[in-house]
């Protein structure tokens, strides 16, 4: 007895709880080849889908012939908007307010655009059918450049009235879609135009794709016997989807099933509904048969959500001394054939004003044009909360550039710009309230880390040497400070479709001591099965092992928004250890009355309660849990559940630094990384492996969109890269090493004060990767070159600064 | 992706073969690793009605080193050269050019035959054949015919190869002097940015003989016998290497595409190429 | 439609017999007729590797190969190199170090990786980069990819060892 209460350490390292390196439940399914993905599902009777594309970008449809591709063997029907139009489903809503259509209605937006859906009993026939799909298409001139657009007499969306206001205020012009402010222009026009300093850069964020290695996909399965739809897919918010689902298929909620097996990366690719899902839902009804639905590749990249886009002009002041006054910026943000941007209803652009970044501004100003082009829609979060990639890419530039207008190190610019922290909670100019940080201990942690004078001195040592025709190779020293938004959101101004972005988690403990808890969210790679029962462990005091976290499948899990914008630990994590609470609530009942005492003399103790002062009085969680279904107590039902829907008060603010050494070869392009330090403070950390995973895993993807990963368009809207010869995947040979680092700031409102990582490295990542390039070129003059950072590029930089012979 | 419908032949000699290539015409293709091929008939950017399978047939797939010749069979693979030792001893440019075509998986199937076949101007064995000098043996209805790897490319896709005959073979004069094959491209994975194959041998009195080729930077390989002849009787100094540079830069012809612009194209190209005769006269 | 082929495949050490059309690829024979769902399709022009398997000791994609190609063929997906009862020591690496997130690109990396580990049981860090170069992870950023396999070949060399 006296073992079991001293043995305190052993206890709490047999819950593998908060803080421990647990190794994954996930794993032994994946390596195994015993993964469920959606293309794995196969049902009887089961039919494929497949879409006949636009080949043009923007053009007229004058006529659709499906008769020859109805005689191949195997196709039984070809969809096309003449087709939805009675069901009222050849257009469809998106999550940004505006529509989209299913497919194509008189005209198309952009290449690839879904034109007509082919049926067939498998794979083969339904590909044979879009061959013989018969378009014919009237080009209409293609516009791929937004600020084109607004100038352009050619309408786009001739859906829509021309001078009526979109869901966003008033437009500008018929390819226009909305205007969206923060901030007080009047001052901060004010302040700029009165400052010692100033410095103005425009930028260029490229359009990318999350591109998971599994593309989208779903099965559809109507049972007509019992009116119920159940639909698989790559949904990152399967509850989301089936409201969505229900809304615009007319079918009630409670007969619509979504199940979101597991996930093969989404990255913010997942987070929307496509066409093919509503295409695949009306072919089950229509034939009575599963339908599924996976893209390829080529359209998954074309035609799925994108992410970046953005044209970003911003002018920074500040005294002579460095101290930053104001920060003025515009976007021009090319949201492509429709506005499928996923965003909160609220935030047009995002949480694009949290641009002021880690940095204490007194006044700033923020306003977004959303424009129309004859590019696919999307605009979603790659790795990051919404926008906020962008918000921190802007500001870390425009960092480097004004420590260049101030010719004064970059890393002391930030040090005499950071908010203090005494200041937490902050409120920034822009409007939200920062929860907690500590950016100057993790700032100079860092920079001693890499011994950063010791780097400077090297780099002079280089320049010097490059000038003296020793060496053709420049080095250059990447930084970012980050600070990230993340956790969406309060109900009181987040929702997506009027759907509050509150996360659920319900708790059933089983009599012998184990349970299993449902939550709203949904993994796509992040390790929930692991993670928030490691959170749910230190809460309730039974061990990680014994607790089965289940999460996708709308008939079971308690309604919640889904898993992007590093969501999940902030909001289902919270839902999580409240949901714990209330069942520790109970226990303390449980216990008190088979311990014979007062509900207040007993106390929690990792995996009991024991009775206070005597420790040798105690009842193991395990035993309250059996109790509670063999005990008849009075004033008590039986059972031990319970269900906790979180609406968090604020977001988590989690924050970084970041650095990178880079070589870079003037007369090939070619950078070699030589270094790259992450420094991450994420609040409480629940499972210290899994966190240096996401990190190594987002600072690859900020690597590949830095360097050379884009969805690149001709003049006529074809889309140059469509495969992954040419898309940018960086394979084991083209990535570095990372060494990865920590502080902890806990949150402050967050009930365990963990504040989210999974997008961190991505978010902090891709400015210190551009920094570093452009760090090696600051010496010869370079003030901003836009990424993406490939061979050519970086090539062109040198060339123009007169580098080259 | 699906390819379309073909029908699909396993002969298991060369008659067979040739048989139903007469009988199909360009109708029919050959296919042995099938990575060029394969991905391009899963776009349906090729059509191939009738698909040889050249696997049962015998005889090429050896690696026959000779005394003064190599000779190496079609259907040798990227993995083959790189794991013949005995090549790597007489020929050690062939297994360094492997080593930075595509990855393992594909080197595991890709063929000498088909990447040399293909005529595809970012496959790496083409420029690489036509700096070692390599004949190419073709057989079809009519026999057997050589053609030097020079010859060879007419255009993208065009090469002297008719529609009923077969690329069996390669043979290679056994190589002499320093080599270096140099490459630059975005990832593994990727074609050349620019790529460069150099043979070189020195004598007394320097360079003696060089023999330069490179690749995708025009519809086809090539071989600049002028930028060759810029080393011959130099020491390879630094107004040699700007010579042959010059000459090679004078003979390409590259196109804009997602790898970058024309100038850098001629700019890395020149960079590559001097990179590689420095690498193969520091071995020579 | 062209010809059904006659096709035999020994898959995992299982004979599997079947008509297919000769375009029929193998990533789909695999998972759609034998219900073997490991390998997974990512690009479907011979660039991730999700759909590696192994082809008479070789290492293939298997979207790019016609099961008419591998005709009379040894085939062993990630399903034939570890299961419950005899786990690989890779799959065991792989928890233990982190390899893998999504899970989707693991199958295929193990596969290649336990050929990697048949070609050069003691590679070094930049050799392992080299060998695995054929199969793209996007969640890992790699680094724990290369850790289990370093361990895994620790712990087979070991074995191997213990053994002579």
């Amino acid at each position: 007895m006296k073992d079991e209460i001293d043995n305190r350490d052993e206890r709490v390292a047999n819950l593998k709880g908060l803080g421990c390196s647990r190794k994954r439940v996930e794993d032994a399914r994946f390596t195994q080849g015993k993964g469920n993905y959606v293309d794995d599902i196969k049902l009887d009777g089961m039919l494929f889908g497949d879409f006949v594309r636009s080949p043009y970008a923007h053009a007229r449809i004058k006529s659709i012939d499906t008769a020859a591709a109805m005689e191949v063997p195997g196709v039984l029907a070809v969809l096309t908007a003449a087709d939805l139009e009675p069901l009222g489903l050849h257009w469809m809503p998106t999550l940004a307010g505006d529509k989209q259509m299913v497919l194509a209605d008189g005209k198309v937006l952009f290449q690839g655009q879904e034109v007509a859906f082919v049926v067939a009993e498998d794979r083969f026939a339904a590909a044979d059918g879009i061959e013989l799909v018969e378009v014919e298409y009237e080009e209409l001139p293609v516009i791929v450049d937004p600020f084109e657009s607004l100038k352009s007499d050619v309408v786009l969306r001739e859906d829509l009235d021309p001078k009526a206001p979109g869901a966003h205020g008033p437009r500008k012009h018929p390819n226009h879609i909305f205007t969206w402010e923060a901030g007080d222009k009047a001052p901060t026009e004010e302040v700029i135009a009165n400052a010692e300093v100033v410095a103005t850069e425009s930028m260029y964020y490229h359009r990318t794709h999350p591109c998971p290695l599994e593309t989208c996909g779903c099965v559809a399965s109507m049972d007509k016997v019992n009116g119920k739809l159940t639909l698989w897919g790559t949904f990152q918010a399967p509850h989301a989807i089936r409201t969505v689902v229900s809304l615009i298929s007319g079918i009630e909620e409670h007969n619509i099933r979504v199940i979101s097996p597991d996930i093969g990366g989404g990255f913010g690719n997942k987070v929307g509904a496509y066409p093919g899902y509503v295409c695949s839902v009306v072919a089950s009804i229509v034939t009575g048969k599963p339908v599924k639905w996976i893209e390829d590749r080529m359209d998954n990249l074309m035609t799925t959500a994108f992410a970046r886009d953005y044209h970003m002009t911003g002018k920074i002041s500040a005294t002579k001394e460095g101290k930053i006054t104001a920060l003025h910026c515009h976007v021009t943000a090319d949201h492509g054939g429709f506005d499928a941007c996923a965003d909160p209803t609220k935030f047009p652009a995002g949480f694009m004003n949290i641009c002021t970044g880690s940095y204490d501004i007194p006044t700033a100003y923020l306003e977004v044009d959303g424009v129309y082009t004859n590019k696919a829609p999307g605009g979603v979060s790659y790795r990051c909360s919404f926008r906020v990639t962008e918000a921190v890419y802007f500001i870390e530039r425009m960092i480097e550039v004004l420590a260049i207008e101030l010719n004064m190190d970059a890393a002391e610019l930030r040090r005499i710009n950071f908010i203090k922290k005494e200041q937490f909670p902050y409120k920034a100019a822009l409007g939200w309230e920062y929860d907690s940080g500590d950016y100057h201990t993790a700032w100079d942690k860092a920079l001693k880390a890499v011994d950063y004078d010791g780097l400077r001195a090297e780099q002079a040592q280089r320049v010097a040497d490059f000038k003296a025709g020793k060496t053709r190779k420049l080095m250059g020293i990447g930084l970012s400070f980050f600070t990230e938004i993340v956790g969406a959101g309060p109900v009181k101004n987040c929702d997506i479709l009027g759907l509050g972005m509150f996360d659920s988690c319900e708790i059933r403990i089983h009599p012998t001591g184990s349970a299993i808890a449902r939550l709203g969210t949904i993994s796509q790679g992040q390790g929930h099965a692991t993670t928030f029962a490691q959170i749910l462990a230190s809460e309730i005091g039974l061990p990680a092992d014994s607790i089965t976290i289940e999460e996708g499948d709308t008939d079971t899990a308690p309604y919640g928004l889904g898993t992007y914008g590093s969501r999940s630990t902030p909001v289902a994590g919270a839902a999580t250890a409240m949901a714990g609470r209330k069942i520790r609530a109970k226990a303390q009942m449980i216990a008190a009355y088979l311990l014979e005492v007062h509900d207040n003399d007993v106390e929690f103790d990792v995996d009991r309660f024991v009775v206070k002062g005597a420790p040798e009085r105690f009842k193991t969680m395990k035993e309250i849990a059996f109790a509670a279904y063999n005990q008849a107590i009075p004033g008590l039902e039986p059972g031990l559940e319970a269900v906790s829907y979180y609406d968090p008060p604020n977001m988590t603010y989690p924050f970084g630094a970041y650095v990178c050494v880079m070589d870079i070869d003037v007369d090939t392009g070619v950078p070699d990384i030589r270094r790259f330090y992450a420094l991450d403070d994420c609040g409480t950390r629940i499972n210290p492996m899994i966190i240096e995973g996401q990190i190594h895993g987002g600072l690859t993807e900020a690597l590949a969109v830095a360097l050379g990963q884009e969805i690149a368009y001709d003049d006529m809207g074809n889309v140059k890269t469509g495969t992954l010869m040419d898309f940018f995947l960086p394979t084991a040979w083209e990535v570095p090493n990372y060494e990865t680092d920590f502080t902890v700031t806990p949150s402050p409102h967050h009930p365990i004060g963990a504040k989210g990582v999974g997008e961190s490295p991505h978010v902090g990542g891709v400015p210190c990767f551009s920094n570093a390039v452009q760090d090696a070129f600051r010496p010869f003059g370079n003030r901003h070159t836009n990424m993406p950072h490939d061979h050519w590029r970086i090539w062109r930089t040198a060339n123009e600064l007169g580098l080259h012979d | 992706m699906i390819p379309a419908s073909f029908e699909y032949y396993r002969p298991k000699d060369m008659a067979g073969v040739i048989a139903i290539l007469q009988e199909h015409g360009d109708e029919a293709r050959v296919l042995a690793g099938g990575h060029s091929l394969i991905p391009m008939m899963k776009l349906r950017m090729a059509e191939v009605p009738h698909l040889i399978d050249m696997q049962d047939v015998g005889g090429l797939s050896d690696i026959e080193i000779g005394p003064d010749r190599v000779r190496i069979g079609a259907m040798v693979t990227q993995s083959d050269l790189i794991d013949d030792a005995a090549l790597a001893k007489v020929a050690p440019i062939l297994r360094e050019a492997a080593l930075q075509i595509a990855d393992p998986q594909v080197r595991y199937m890709g063929t000498v035959g088909g990447n040399v076949a293909n005529g595809d101007p970012g496959n790496d064995m083409p420029g690489l054949m036509q700096c070692l000098d390599a004949t190419f043996v073709l057989i079809g209805p009519d026999g057997e015919r050589a053609v030097a790897a020079r010859d060879f490319y007419e255009a993208a896709y065009m090469t002297a190869r008719e529609d009923e005959e077969v690329l069996t073979a390669v043979t290679i004069p056994l190589p002499k002097g320093g080599y270096a094959y140099e490459k630059q491209k975005r990832k593994i994975g990727d074609y050349a940015t620019a790529a460069a194959a150099v043979q070189i041998s020195k004598d007394q009195n320097g360079c003696s003989a060089a023999s330069i080729a490179m690749t995708n930077l025009s519809d086809t390989p090539i071989f600049s016998e002028a930028a060759g002849a810029a080393l011959v009787g130099t020491s390879v100094d630094d107004a040699a290497l700007k010579a042959a540079v010059a000459a090679m830069l004078n003979d390409i012809d590259p196109t804009e595409d997602n790898r970058g612009p024309i100038a850098f194209k001629k700019y890395v190209a020149g960079v590559i190429l001097r990179r590689a005769i420095e690498r193969a006269w520091s071995r020579a | 439609m062209s010809k059904k082929m006659h096709i035999t495949l020994t898959v995992n050490g299982k004979e599997e017999e079947f008509l297919a059309e000769p375009r029929e690829l193998l990533i789909y024979t695999l998972r759609e007729r034998l219900n073997i769902t490991g390998p997974h399709i990512g690009c479907d022009t011979s660039h991730c590797g999700a759909c590696t398997v192994t082809i008479n000791g070789k290492s293939v994609k298997s979207c790019t190969l016609f099961s008419a190609q591998a005709n009379g063929k040894e085939i062993t997906t990630i399903e034939g190199i570890g299961g419950p009862d005899d786990l690989h020591p890779l799959q065991s690496a792989f928890k233990e170090h982190h390899g893998l997130q999504c899970g989707f690109c693991t199958p295929g990396m193990i596969t290649r990786a336990a050929k990697l580990l048949q070609e050069n049981p003691n590679p070094t860090e930049a050799e392992i980069r080299f060998g695995m170069a054929g199969n793209i992870c996007r969640c890992t950023g790699y680094q724990n990819i290369i850790k289990s396999i370093q361990a895994a070949a620790a712990e087979m060399n070991a074995a191997k060892e213990a053994a002579e």
